[in-house]
C-alpha cells in the first residue's frame, strides 16, 4: 500500500512541477467553452438548452489532451521497465497512474465546470448533479484513458490514436452524465443515472487496471 | 536463504563451491525476437556471491538475455530458476531484482536525491543518503536532474542499486559513459554485494574487472 502512494505522490509532484501541461487541459476546457457563446450567439435560451451537453463534450475532449504521455513519458525513460519489476503487482502501478491523473486533471475539470455553466446560463437546479456526476465520470475518463494509453505506448502521434480508441467507449459516459444534469434541470430525478454512472465506475476500476496492465505487458516485450 | 548465508564460505572453499546450489540457472533458453533467433540452448548457473558477464557483439541478444533474467520478456522456450523456482511464478524474485537497463530511468523534473528516493521508497529500502554518497552525488543531491550530464545520469541510474536491497544485480552496460572514479566505486559496490552473497549479471562489450567471473558468450546465429 505504501508503494501505491509512493507512486501517487510522486507522480502529482512531477504535474504540478511542470505546471503548464497540467493548466493546459483546465485552459483548453475554459477557452472553448467562452467561444461557444461567441459562435452560437447572445440567445439566453438556446445557450441554457446546450449548456449541460457542451460542458460535457469539452471535458471529455480536454481530459483527451493529457492521456498520451500517461505512460509514454515513463517509457521513453526506461522507468515503466522498473515499474513492471516494482514488487507492488502492475495492475496497482496502473490504478496508482491513475489516481495521480484523476487528481491533477479530473479534479481541475471537476472544479470549473459550475464557474464555466454559469457562462452558459445554466440554472443553478442543475449545479450539484453537474459536479456529482463530474466527481462520478471523471475518474472513468481517466481509469478507460489508461487503456488506451497503455495499447499506444510506443505508437507514433499516439495521442491521436488514443483519443480514437478511448472516445467511442466514452459515449455511455456522455450520454449518461448530460442527461443527468438535463433531467435535473428539468426538474426531475437524476439519480438512476448517477447510479448508473456510479456502476460504471466501479467497473472501470475493476477492469480498466487489469486490461491497461495487459497492454503494458504487451507492448514492453 | 540458507544457500545465502553460506556464500562468503563458497567463494574460498571449492568443495563448497560444487556442492553448493545455485542461486540462479538458467536452462535451456531460447529466444526469437520477430524473424530472428537470437540465441537457442543456452544455459548458465550462477552460486550466491558469482558473477556472470554477458558478452558478445552488438545485437548479438545481450539485452534481450538480460531482459529475459528479469522477467521483462518471457523466453520462447527454456526457464530461468531463482533459488530452484521459476521466475515467473516466484513470489518474491521482484523483491530480489535490481534491474538497471541502459536508459537510466532518471526524472528530469526530480532533484537527484527525489530520484533516487523515490525508486528506493517502492521497494522499502531506506539507503538512499548511503547510496549518493557512495557514488559521489550528495554534492548535487538537490539539483533537477535535467541539469546532469549523461555520465551523472548514469551514476543516479546506478545508485538504485546501493539505495534498496535486492540480491540479484542484472546492469546493462553499467560503465558506458562513467568517469574512472565512478567504474572504481561501482567495482567496490559489486564486490561488497558480492561478498554478502549478492549476485551480478552484467552485459557489457568492453572491459569490467571483476573477479571470479563466468563468461557467457553470445555468438551471432
Amino acid at each position: 500500500m505504501n508503494a501505491f502512494f509512493v507512486i501517487v505522490r510522486r507522480d502529482v509532484t512531477l504535474s504540478l512541477r511542470r505546471a503548464s501541461d497540467t493548466i493546459s487541459v483546465v485552459l483548453f476546457f475554459v477557452l472553448a467553452i467562452v467561444l461557444f457563446p461567441l459562435g452560437i450567439g447572445p440567445e439566453l435560451n438556446v445557450l441554457s438548452r446546450i449548456a449541460a451537453g457542451t460542458i460535457w463534450v469539452v471535458a471529455l475532449l480536454a481530459a483527451m489532451l493529457s492521456l498520451d504521455r500517461l505512460f509514454q513519458v515513463d517509457a521513453d525513460e526506461g522507468g515503466l521497465d522498473l515499474l513492471l519489476l516494482a514488487p507492488l503487482p502492475l495492475e496497482a502501478v496502473v490504478l496508482a497512474k491513475c489516481l495521480a491523473h484523476w487528481l491533477v486533471t479530473g479534479v481541475p475539470l471537476i472544479l470549473s465546470a459550475p464557474i464555466l455553466s454559469v457562462l452558459l446560463n445554466m440554472s443553478l437546479k442543475g449545479f450539484p448533479v453537474m459536479v456529482l456526476a463530474m466527481a462520478l465520470a471523471t475518474p472513468i475518463l481517466s481509469l478507460i484513458g489508461a487503456v488506451g494509453a497503455a495499447l499506444t505506448v510506443g505508437a507514433r502521434r499516439g495521442g491521436v490514436l488514443v483519443s480514437l480508441l478511448v472516445l467511442p467507449l466514452l459515449t455511455p459516459v456522455l450520454i449518461l452524465g448530460a442527461s443527468a444534469v438535463d433531467l435535473a434541470l428539468a426538474g426531475l430525478n437524476a439519480g438512476p443515472l448517477l447510479m448508473l454512472l456510479g456502476a460504471m465506475l466501479l467497473i472501470a476500476v475493476v477492469l480498466c487496471p487489469w486490461a491497461a496492465a495487459a497492454g503494458l505487458r504487451l507492448t514492453i516485450e | 536463504m540458507l544457500s545465502e548465508n553460506h556464500a562468503p564460505m563458497a567463494q574460498n572453499n571449492p568443495m563448497v563451491l560444487r556442492l553448493s546450489k545455485a542461486i540462479l540457472e538458467g536452462r535451456d533458453l531460447a529466444l526469437w525476437r520477430g524473424e530472428r533467433l537470437l540465441f537457442e540452448g543456452l544455459g548458465f548457473t550462477v552460486d550466491p556471491g558469482g558473477a556472470l558477464l554477458l558478452r558478445g557483439r552488438n545485437g548479438s541478444g545481450k539485452t534481450s538475455l538480460l531482459r529475459l533474467i528479469a522477467g521483462l520478456i518471457p523466453p520462447t522456450s527454456g526457464v530461468v530458476l531463482w533459488r530452484g523456482v521459476s521466475i515467473l511464478d516466484h513470489e518474491f524474485f521482484r523483491r530480489d531484482l535490481h534491474y538497471v537497463g541502459h536508459r537510466d530511468a532518471v526524472k528530469p523534473l526530480l532533484t537527484v536525491a527525489e530520484n533516487v528516493h523515490f525508486w528506493s521508497n517502492l521497494r522499502g529500502g531506506t539507503g538512499t543518503t548511503a547510496a549518493l554518497d557512495h557514488f559521489g552525488l550528495q554534492e548535487i543531491a538537490d539539483l533537477p536532474a535535467r541539469f546532469l550530464s549523461a555520465g551523472q545520469r548514469r551514476r543516479v541510474g546506478l545508485a538504485r542499486l546501493l539505495s534498496s536491497p535486492g540480491t540479484l544485480w542484472l546492469l546493462d552496460e553499467p560503465v558506458a559513459g562513467l568517469d574512472e572514479e565512478s567504474v572504481e566505486a561501482l567495482l567496490v559496490a559489486i564486490r561488497e554485494h558480492r561478498a554478502s552473497g549478492g549476485v551480478v549479471v552484467a552485459c557489457t562489450h568492453g572491459e569490467l574487472a571483476l573477479e571470479n567471473v563466468q563468461n557467457l558468450s553470445l555468438q551471432e546465429i
